[in-house]
């Protein structure tokens, strides 16, 4: 009876409220505003990446930029972009080495060995070590994993590539774990049954079975672990210093995109430099190249995935 | 069919199908496999166990009342983090309303007015691409537009605008995934009431997907709060003695200040101690907020 009159109530009330109807007309454009600022952020990264970094480019010569020389602050400056992406690379190239087969494995624990008790303690474990801010991690490789190595390697400098990108490797783990994990788990477990009534072990079962079934989620998580890597910025600033040497030496210090760029804005570069434009025209490849790594990612977790 | 009969054929049977030996080896590899799968696992969380009690470690001795209630200096006994710490809070101050607003806003719009068409999904896709930007980018689009085209330096409200931006995908997807997860059959109850279209949202949907929000903007604050390198390409000054008061003062922030300290590390040696103290106060600030974010969602998540 009660209830009865309350909704009565409130029907004549909202008949009446005029000031209701408007605002329900208003605020389908308000949150419309509020939907198109991520759409304004895109443009405006886009926007001053091309602007600014297209003076580079129209300033210094194509040969000079694919040039192994960068000495942005000479007196005879020269912007070769090659020591940067080298260094960028080869710091990928070690992280990725690290966090493939740690984060696999560790997907394939937890997703085909693991009981469920010992996976409910052991993945929040692993999803602290995502949480954990990569500024943590690059004092960790610079005062704990250098000096570590240098017992085992004495020709290892204080800045180096090896000892970020090792770290850099563990903070992509369990992005690698997780979405790894995920694509796994997404395999019916009607196909893991029929396997094992065959008599398979569950390591046949895993490289035969699951694994080819979940191989897009699989690569779509290892592509994004290099987007990570390239992008990643603090771990290869503190780790693996500012030489703009062209090496593949991974004892020694060099300098990625990302480390470029920060070195660049905390140093005196005036506005309106070329060294200036310099930092957008390498963002610019740096923003390029992540954009199609995560589109790239995409593209293959929807184009080749199986649907059970 | 009789016992005997199985009996009698039980014996050839693997003789026919398999070979002892090779079904003994691949036994044993499933084995050492499993063996293996789990020691890179706990690889994985030994190194988080080493880097904890190692930057524990080193900061002991250093980690202390004074530490935290003092002001920076460049002598490392005197220096302490007070300053650092409203730094970062400021920079919250700025970050949590804005993401909040935007967020859910952009969510509400995403989920319950935008038809399902192709502008919706070219938003969800801008998103979920607006994610996976390097945050450097974010500190280059920070300095280009908020530091030097709307003149706000290094200013708070300059790193609070390029935070916010940065850690607006994981607030919309968040909400998204909360306001998605509101049941039908009340929206249909609000309608049948009477209530309006925002109505409903106001009174209905939202308060029911408010944890799921708040669980995700914790997350987003987090992310916020550690991450260093849009600050750094902000241009944040190395040595900032003074106590900030308002959103246009300059700051330094708690990662920012790790960042500085390590560097100069080679300068005075001291510095890896304050800065491994700096990393404790931080860490101990994340797993607050986070332990916050878990117990929100596990005491008001409701199930339908």
């Amino acid at each position: 009876m009660v209830k009865t009159i309350q909704v009565r109530e409130l029907i004549s009330k909202n008949i009446k409220s005029t000031k209701n109807k408007y605002v329900d007309k208003l605020m389908p454009y308000i949150f419309f505003v509020a939907a198109s600022i991520s759409i304004i952020t895109t443009i405006g990264i886009v926007y001053t990446l091309i602007f600014d970094g297209l003076k580079f480019f129209r300033e210094v010569p194509l040969r000079e930029i694919f040039s192994t020389r960068l000495a942005p602050l000479a007196s005879n400056p020269s912007f070769g972009i090659l020591p940067i992406i080298n260094g960028t690379i080869i710091t990928s190239i070690i992280a990725m080495c690290v966090a493939i087969p740690i984060g696999l494995s560790t997907a394939i624990y937890l997703s085909e060995y693991a009981s469920d008790k010992v996976r409910k303690k052991i993945k929040p474990l692993v999803e602290v070590l995502a949480g954990i801010p990569t500024i943590v991690y690059g004092f960790f490789a610079y005062s704990f994993v250098t000096p570590l190595l240098m017992t085992i390697i004495p020709d290892l400098g204080a800045k180096n590539a090896l000892s970020p990108g090792i770290v850099m490797g563990i903070m992509i783990t369990p992005l690698v774990a997780s979405l790894s994990e995920d694509a796994m788990n997404s395999v019916p477990n009607e196909m893991r049954e029929g396997a094992l009534a065959l008599g398979s072990t569950k390591l046949e079962v895993t490289f035969k079975v699951v694994i080819p079934a979940a191989i897009s989620g699989i690569i779509a998580s290892f592509v994004l672990g290099i987007s990570r890597a390239v992008g990643e910025t603090m771990i290869v600033v503190i780790g693996s210093g500012s030489s703009k040497n062209f090496t593949f030496d991974i004892t020694q210090s060099m300098q990625t995109m990302t480390a470029y760029i920060v070195e660049f804005t905390s140093g005196d570069a005036g506005s309106g430099t070329l060294g200036y434009y310099s930092l957008y025209a390498v963002g610019l490849l740096l923003f390029v190249f992540t954009l199609l790594m995560n589109l790239l990612a995409q593209y293959i977790s929807r184009k080749y995935r199986e649907e059970y | 069919m009789s016992i005997e009969s199985i009996d009698s054929r039980e014996p050839h049977f693997p003789k026919m199908y398999m070979s002892k030996g090779n079904f003994n080896r691949r036994i044993l590899l499933d084995k050492i496999a499993r063996k293996l799968f789990l020691s890179a696992t706990l690889l994985a969380l030994l190194v988080l166990g080493v880097l904890i009690f190692r930057i524990s470690s080193q900061s002991i001795g250093w980690l202390n009342i004074k530490f935290l209630t003092s002001n920076l200096s460049i002598f490392p006994e005197k220096a302490g983090i007070y300053g650092v710490i409203l730094g970062s809070l400021w920079l919250m101050l700025i970050v949590a309303p804005i993401t909040l607003i935007i967020g859910v806003s952009t969510a509400i719009y995403l989920e319950e007015y935008a038809s399902k068409g192709k502008v919706r999904e070219f938003i969800r896709i801008n998103i979920s691409n607006l994610a996976g930007v390097p945050s450097v980018i974010f500190g280059l689009l920070g300095l280009t537009v908020f530091g030097r085209l709307f003149n706000l330096g290094s200013s708070i409200l300059a790193g609070g605008l390029t935070m916010s931006l940065l850690v607006l995908p994981i607030v919309v997807v968040a909400s998204q995934e909360a306001i998605r997860a509101v049941p039908n059959f009340l929206r249909d109850a609000s309608y049948a009431m009477g209530a309006t279209k925002w109505v409903t949202m106001r009174t209905v949907i939202l308060p029911v997907a408010l944890p799921g929000i708040l669980t995700g903007s914790i997350l987003a604050l987090s992310r916020a709060i550690g991450e260093t390198a849009p600050l750094v390409v902000l241009g944040i000054p190395t040595l900032i003695l003074k106590i900030p008061t308002g959103i246009m003062d300059d700051f330094t922030a708690l990662p920012i200040q790790i960042y500085y300290w390590t560097l100069d590390t080679v300068l005075v040696p001291e510095y890896i101690n304050l800065a491994a103290a700096t990393i404790i106060v931080l860490l101990v600030v994340l797993f607050l907020m986070n332990t916050t974010a878990i117990l929100i969602r596990n005491k008001f998540q409701r199930r339908y």
